[in-house]
């Protein structure tokens, strides 16, 4: 028996050294390839200039500009109106709805089946409505998209820091006479503020590195858009529409913006982890 | 609250058994159910101005649910079934017309372990005195100072008022959160074993303070530390399973116990 548990605990032990060490392989190898690919492509043109000329056949012209400027604009803009909606309704479910715990667990049942529902699924929902009102891909329809996209996970991970926050402090804050709003905005927001500002990151990286919800919304140019009706360029369209040339040159611009990208949020994410309270 | 009444009933023990008879809380049949459990079975008693009353019993019998019962902090769990009537000064607090929040600054709470906003020391006292609409700069600054000096808090933290209050220690945290209570100027102030988490010193300071505030505020008092009720208590309210078995003066309780499991609990907690 002993003998049993003893190998037992050295398998899984090993199993999950193995399974580590392999996932981290991985990793290690995908930077290394987009490296290995994308830096002698890169350079202060190309992210500095729009393309020009022939840009798409020779990959020499110009650079990607308008998709760092477009992903820049557009995922700043819908983390901002996500922000808008996410954190009140965040506060609603635990200030108000932990009185009706079943409610709140069908809402935070629901708020998960939308942060799995695959990404081209908001593009194709987010195409339908743009054809219904008649507009255009443009900016502004690619900002509310993704804004619907990463808004349940920008709730949900607000939710999940709220959670945390003591029930003694809430008694504490009720007790001096707050009301609920009061505590909502003076007590909650000031206590979980870390949390939220990595939730708000979260979002952001995911909202910047996604291509399919943009692929119908936000359109494709060489431009940097001026308006919410220009049609913008975002980063991960870029690396998909470059990656699909016949030409090496051209594809290793995709690889250069793959750098820009993942540096991106490489830096978003320790941010977010350095924000993260500790305890 | 007028302190020249205050100093005649410490003075004049006919007004002082006068102001005995008045009750600030009235608790008639309450009773607090949870899922499955009966947690407060038909509680009725009165608690008297300008005491310590002293919810005594141990771990589990109620005493916590009926304290925050009184502020209806038990709105907060949406277990909790409660019914009954608390009144408080003559007003019925579960009357679904009057203001909770008004109702829930005449007192002040102390929980078992201190909660700080998460703010400075300085605004963990103005908060409360900003929502009760003192804007005032002046008083509000003189506030803060008043009642840090009231729980021999200032002389340690008069350099960094402006600095998080989480960063004290839990002793510091306690006499703070008192002084938070205290600045809104409370009639009762509501405490459920303040001193359980704090080192002596810390809790003596507290127990002090409590004997000094027992001329202006009515206190209510949870713990299950016999000697600590001792010292502090004027009433006694004893408790065991959700039920109140005994109250009266505190001499009565502790010299002269009528139950059986009165007897039983004074005997082992000596
Ligand atoms: N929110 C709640 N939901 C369900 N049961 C509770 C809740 N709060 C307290 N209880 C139960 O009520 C009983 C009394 O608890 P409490 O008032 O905390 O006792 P005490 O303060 O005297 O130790 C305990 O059995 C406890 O499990
Ligand atoms: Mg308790």
């Amino acid at each position: 028996m002993t003998l049993r548990r003893k190998w037992e605990e050295k398998f899984f032990h090993g199993l999950s050294a193995i399974v580590t060490l392999l996932i981290v392989l991985v990793l290690v190898h995908l930077v290394w390839t987009i490296i290995a690919k994308g830096a002698s492509s890169l350079s202060w043109k190309v992210v500095s200039e729009p393309p020009n000329g022939s840009f798409y056949f020779t990959g020499e012209g110009g650079g990607f500009l308008n998709a760092i400027a477009g992903s820049f604009y557009l995922a700043v803009s819908a983390v901002i109106l996500s922000f808008l909606v996410s954190l009140p309704v965040a506060l609603f479910l635990n200030i108000y709805l932990i009185k009706v715990p079943r409610l709140l667990t069908a809402c935070r049942f629901f708020l998960d089946v939308l942060w799995g529902i695959p990404s081209i699924v908001y593009g194709a929902f987010g195409f339908l409505i743009l054809m219904y009102l008649g507009y255009r891909n443009s900016l502004g329809a690619g900002i509310i998209t993704v804004a619907t996209l990463i808004s349940p996970i920008m709730i949900r991970s607000m939710d999940e820091v709220l959670k945390t926050i003591p029930i003694g402090l809430q008694e504490a804050s009720y007790a001096l006479g707050s009301t609920k709003t009061e505590t909502a905005f003076k007590i909650f927001f000031k206590q979980a503020f870390p949390g939220l500002a990595t939730a708000v990151l979260l979002a952001f990286g995911r909202g910047i590195g996604d291509a399919a919800s943009v692929l119908f919304t936000a359109g494709f140019t060489d431009l940097v858009p001026h308006s919410l009706g220009d049609p913008t360029a975002t980063l991960p369209l870029f690396i998909f529409y470059q990656l699909s040339s016949p030409s090496e040159s051209v594809q290793n611009l995709a690889y250069a913006a793959s750098i820009v990208l993942t540096l991106i949020i490489l830096v978003v994410s320790i941010t977010a982890r350095l924000l993260k309270p500790k305890r | 609250m007028p302190s020249t009444l205050v100093n005649m009933q410490q003075k004049n023990i006919t007004v002082e058994s006068i102001a005995a008879t008045v009750p600030v809380v009235e608790i008639d049949k309450l009773n607090v159910y949870s899922k499955g459990s009966h947690i407060l079975k038909n509680v009725s008693t009165v608690i008297p101005k300008n005491k310590i009353t002293v919810l005594l019993g141990p771990s589990g019998c109620g005493k916590t649910t009926l304290l925050k019962c009184l502020n209806r902090l038990t709105d907060l769990y949406p277990d909790l079934k409660v019914n009954g009537s608390i009144r408080i000064d003559g007003e019925d607090i579960f009357d679904s017309r009057k203001d909770i929040t008004a109702i829930r600054q005449k007192m002040g709470l102390l929980l078992q372990r201190p909660y700080p906003l998460p703010m400075s020391i300085y605004d963990n006292i103005a908060y409360g005195l900003k929502l009760k609409g003192i804007r005032s700069k002046k008083i509000i600054s003189e506030k803060v100072e008043k009642h840090l000096k009231e729980v021999a808090l200032w002389e340690e933290v008069k350099d960094r008022l402006k600095t998080s209050a989480q960063r004290l220690s839990i002793g510091q945290q306690q006499r703070l959160c008192l002084a938070r209570g205290l600045a809104v100027e409370p009639e009762i102030i509501l405490a459920d074993e303040p001193s359980s988490a704090l080192d002596p010193i810390s809790s003596r300071v507290i127990e002090e303070e409590f004997i000094r505030l027992k001329s202006d505020y009515t206190i209510i008092l949870v713990t299950h530390i016999l000697r600590q009720a001792k010292r502090l208590a004027d009433n006694v309210i004893f408790m065991y399973y959700g039920e109140i078995i005994e109250s009266g003066p505190a001499e009565e309780i502790f010299e002269n116990p009528q139950s059986e499991i009165l007897k039983e609990y004074l005997h082992v907690g000596h």
